[in-house]
């Protein structure tokens, strides 16, 4: 394959070559999805060991996945918008298919997030729904994740579909704002932030750190899933291109 | 440039042209509503704001997929690329005659379908005006989704999927204005301005990244 052996590239740029990335998925994966199931463990341990609140009781514990579930749902959103920027800018091919590999995980996390919501807003709220300006701008999120897997599936030529649902990324990338400020913009039922804020976080410690942790857990669980879905995107593409070229060999009739 | 503006919008006007099929299917949106929800007059004159601003919306995207697709389909669309105009400026051009064509002629009619649903006249004026004001923005961000779509053969669908989301501050905003001049407390003028900007932000964004998609879509 790598004919000019004349400048290897180095460190992260050497990931850019599709055949050096799978190997690198096939070290890098069994730790990462060891690390994440144990942290996963831990985090869960320490969610379901943490006192009841004084106020919501029991049903507080929902909030140790609901607040990483939509940290991550956003999380997925950027890392489509990183993606497009390297469609865009330096047309690189990996860029596409780790953009493309994270719609569909990015939309798992963001209906896990509006589902876990709407079971604490049900105690809590006296209502599994309400359309204030938090849940709304979350639920375009949603649909927008959707809109964009049906585009990137739309359009056949991989480099084209590429190009067009970048544009698209970037431009619903301006709801990501929207949704983290919606609380402070508008007077709505949503409580505002409680942990990234000037001041620092508004959690008592023992509820702050088990968030934490569950944080960092679903981040390597979203990291591991974001790998194993662009390794299968770029194992896809190599059979469709082997299944191309054997296709061609057939017609013109054992050429090779 | 401006032979570009004349020629879509004699386009648009002749028969087979959008125009006038966009404010058929307004008239149809806004007649079904009252068998939707009952010929309930007061309720119909509550609902009456939104009643306009979803029919404007649909009716806005409605011709949305052909923005660029019988450019496409003639090649003038490649002519317009090799212009000496940059095709911004062009794709600006095609939204201001897409909302000449659409969103200015459902705003001039809003009042008749206003009296019809028994709207009061404060709230068909503030209809009229957030109406006038918003669906520019329409125009201009479903210029995008017209440049994305634009070689797919059914794109229709998955554009109006793509857009309406976007839509969604538009004519949350739309409907608080037009709600906001009739009941008392509420100010009618923030969230006019806010839709206001919105129109304004995306007649720059929009004709831009449409016209880049239709770069892209182009090689």
């Amino acid at each position: 394959m790598t004919t000019d052996a004349v400048k290897q590239p180095r460190g992260l740029m050497a990931l850019a070559n599709p055949t050096r990335f799978l190997a690198f998925v096939q070290i890098v994966l069994p730790y990462l999805s060891l690390t994440a199931l144990a942290l996963l463990a831990v985090g869960l341990w320490m969610a379901f060991s943490v006192p009841d609140d004084y106020q919501q009781g029991r049903t507080v514990r929902i909030m140790f996945v609901h607040v990483p579930s939509v940290w991550m749902a956003m999380s997925a959103y950027m890392v489509m918008v990183s993606g497009a920027l390297g469609v865009l800018v330096w047309r690189h091919p990996l860029a596409d298919v780790a953009a493309r590999a994270a719609a569909p995980i990015g939309a798992a996390f963001t209906f896990l997030g509006l589902a876990t919501g709407s079971i604490w807003g049900r105690p809590m709220w006296g209502t599994w729904w309400e359309w204030d300006a938090r849940l709304t701008s979350f639920l375009v999120l949603l649909i927008i994740y959707l809109g964009l897997i049906a585009l990137w599936h739309a359009i056949e030529e991989p480099a084209k579909s590429a190009r067009m649902a970048a544009v698209v990324v970037l431009v619903g990338a301006l709801n990501i704002p929207i949704i983290r400020f919606s609380v402070e913009w508008f007077t709505t039922l949503h409580q505002g932030p409680s942990v990234v804020r000037s001041g620092g976080p508004a959690l008592a410690p023992e509820f702050l750190y088990p968030l934490l942790v569950m944080g960092l857990a679903f981040l390597l669980v979203f990291l591991t899933l974001h790998l194993m879905a662009m390794r299968n995107e770029i194992l896809r593409r190599q059979i469709r291109t082997l299944q191309r070229k054997a296709a061609r060999d057939h017609r013109t009739g054992n050429s090779k | 440039m401006w032979a570009l503006l004349i020629r879509d919008l004699i386009l648009a006007f002749r028969s087979g042209g959008g125009a006038v099929t966009a404010l058929l299917f307004y008239l149809a949106v806004v007649v079904a509503m009252p068998f939707a929800v009952g010929p309930d007059t007061n309720l119909l004159a509550t609902i009456g704001g939104a009643t306009l601003w979803i029919g404007a919306l649909l009716a806005g995207l409605l011709g949305l997929d052909r923005l660029f697709q019988a450019d496409n389909e003639d090649g003038s669309l490649d002519q317009m690329m090799i212009a000496p105009i940059p095709l911004p400026a062009q794709v600006f051009l095609k939204c201001v005659t897409h909302w000449l064509t659409t969103g200015l002629p459902l705003t001039l009619i809003a009042p008749v379908f206003g009296l019809m649903l028994g709207m009061d006249s404060i709230s068909i004026g503030a209809s009229m005006a957030t109406l006038f004001v918003g669906t520019p923005a329409i125009s201009f961000i479903g210029a995008v989704g017209a440049a994305v779509t634009v070689s797919l053969p059914r794109g229709g669908l998955l554009l109006s999927v793509l857009v309406l989301p976007l839509c969604i501050p538009v004519l949350i905003f739309g409907v608080g204005a037009v709600r906001a001049s009739v009941t008392e407390p509420d100010p009618f003028l923030p969230p006019f301005l806010l839709v206001t900007a919105i129109s304004l932000f995306f007649s720059i964004l929009g004709p831009f990244a449409a016209a880049q998609a239709l770069r892209y879509g182009s090689d």
